[in-house]
């Protein structure tokens, strides 16, 4: 029997050959060394990110995450459900406010979920980050206590980014300078970037795509305050960000000359590694700029 | 009716603001802005905005409406929710402006050359068509979303990126041929067509 048991939504960006599966990997390599079960939505669908609302309105975008609350109820009960990543936690969190919030929107929701035959049941259970399960339900503690290879040495910028953050907040933490992340890293045996400026600005988002000339400056700045700081390396607790902080340092090289090559891993990487797990289980192989330093600790 | 915009101009002559109340999603809140700025300080693409929130929350209640519906400053909303964690009167800003977008858009307002707009459209019509997003269809979708001949340049910008994830395991080139898909496909879209339905059924109450 594990000792936490939680509804998960995995979410597109994780899906095998997506492009976070690393992220869910070490989140499954760490889960099993922290004794937590992760149980699947039965058929979860997207959530329509925070972009979707160009072909989708409210109603429309809402259902999206009621249909997997619904389907989480129907599964497991009032577990709480489980987001990796922030917009699919974010959304869904969203959506159970709206609906307990707005009559309109309640009616409209069981109208359209009632088109399939299910249902809302009560109480919706809540939606967490599962940041959010490892600071406040396992705690620093527990985590720290199994940790077998510090990850001495390296100096690593915590960038929050924004969704992971803001609105909701991780631990009742400040939305200028959230804490968690930074202690994160040290539980692991490394040293935070002190003072990272641009630990809880904005990466450009959805708007990378669309966008990608003004969001890649805005990602240069994240970049350019983790070398200032002195990092070996980024981590972040959010898909969106990884990607977007990782795969474009090329393009922004060639734009600004600049020399970037930082490697970008998930927490989830971090402690795998210090949990002395291998570079598979920790998810090394995925990364597109290669985190050598945490492959020698891997190794070792 | 045949032009949806008409008969919106008709029905709210000269009260944009109620239009907005009524239509938008969290439009309610707007006429609790009390022009303190914070917001407009917040967005990340900041300088790219033709009008900061607070402006646009302005020219609402000023019954601008062909200024405030075809701008391109919504669809430059990042979602960072600065503006709702700064906002003295709590308004939600991140919404109301994401509401903005998508009644301008239902009106045919918006900028037609407007790259978030069109992106926003292709994420939505990629996840609903199988309930889950297909990352290789969205992005060769992207690509190409300005044409062919500008498609080509972009996906050879982009072949590192692409050529990156995949020796990473993180891109799978067979998605081209269906990939990730829910099961209950039909139910999805069963109940996405609900939810439109009773969203137009509103918004058309409001006509009368
Ligand atoms: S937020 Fe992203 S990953 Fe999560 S379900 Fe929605 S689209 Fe998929
Ligand atoms: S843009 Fe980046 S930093 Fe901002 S919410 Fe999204 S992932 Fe987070
Ligand atoms: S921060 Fe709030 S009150 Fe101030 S201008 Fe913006 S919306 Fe209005
Ligand atoms: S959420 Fe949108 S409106 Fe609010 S600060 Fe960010 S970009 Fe500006």
């Amino acid at each position: 029997m594990a000792k936490r048991e939680y509804s998960f939504y995995p979410g597109c960006s994780s899906q095998s050959k997506a492009s976070s599966v690393n992220y869910l990997k070490s989140t499954q390599t760490i889960c099993e060394e922290l004794d937590i079960q992760l149980n699947e939505i039965p058929d979860w669908n997207c959530c329509s990110a925070s972009i979707g609302y160009g072909g989708g309105g409210e109603l429309p975008r809402i259902s999206l995450s009621a249909r997997n609350i619904a389907l989480s109820q129907q599964a497991h009960g009032q577990q709480d459900i489980v987001a990796t990543c922030a917009a699919c936690w974010l959304a869904t969190r969203e959506a159970k406010e709206r609906i307990e919030h707005d009559g309109e929107v309640r009616s409209g929701i069981d109208a359209a979920l009632g088109e399939i035959g299910i249902k809302i049941e009560g109480e919706m259970p809540k939606t967490r980050h599962m940041v959010e399960v490892l600071i406040e339900d396992v705690g620093y503690e527990e985590m720290q206590s199994k940790v077998k290879k510090p990850l001495e040495g390296l100096k690593i910028a915590g960038y929050v980014g924004c969704q992971t953050n803001r609105p909701f907040g991780i631990d009742g933490e400040s939305y200028e300078n959230p804490k968690y992340l930074d202690k994160m890293i040290e539980i692991v045996g490394a040293e935070p970037v002190e003072k990272y400026e641009k630990k809880a600005s904005c990466c450009g988002g959805a708007l990378m795509f669309s966008e990608p000339e003004k969001s890649q400056a805005l990602v240069k700045d994240i970049i350019e305050a983790a070398y200032d700081g002195g990092a070996d390396m980024i981590v972040t607790p959010c898909p969106v960000c990884q990607m977007n902080v990782e795969v474009y340092q090329g393009h922004i090289n060639k734009t600004y000359g600049t020399k970037f090559k930082i490697p970008v891993v998930y927490y989830s990487t971090l402690m795998a590694v210090a949990f002395g797990r291998n570079g598979k289980d920790a998810a090394l192989d995925g990364q597109m700029i290669r985190a050598t330093r945490l492959e020698e600790i891997a190794k070792k | 009716m045949s032009n949806p915009n008409q008969a919106m101009v008709e029905k709210y002559r000269s009260n944009f603001l109620k239009e907005v109340e009524a239509n938008v999603e969290e439009g309610h809140w707007v006429k609790m802005c009390m022009q303190c700025g914070v917001c407009s300080g917040s967005c990340p693409l900041g300088p790219h905005w033709e009008h900061p929130p607070q402006e646009i929350f302005m020219m609402i209640r000023a019954g601008k409406r062909e200024e405030v519906l075809g701008s391109s400053s919504m669809w430059m909303c990042t979602s960072c929710y600065n503006c709702i964690a700064r906002c003295p009167r709590g308004l939600p800003i991140t919404h109301i402006m994401h509401g903005l977008a998508t009644y301008a858009k239902r009106l045919g307002l918006q900028p037609k050359t407007q790259p978030t707009a069109k992106f926003s459209q292709l994420f939505w019509s990629n996840l609903t068509k199988t309930g889950r997003v297909n990352e290789l269809k969205l992005g060769l979708s992207l690509y190409f979303m300005n044409g062919f001949a500008n498609g080509i340049k972009t996906a050879l910008k982009m072949q590192d990126v692409g050529l990156g994830m995949y020796k990473t395991g993180r891109l799978n080139p067979l998605e081209i041929l269906g990939g990730h898909s829910i099961k209950d496909t039909g139910g999805l879209q069963k109940m996405l067509k609900k939810a439109f339905e009773i969203e137009e059924a509103k918004i058309a109450e409001y006509k009368g």
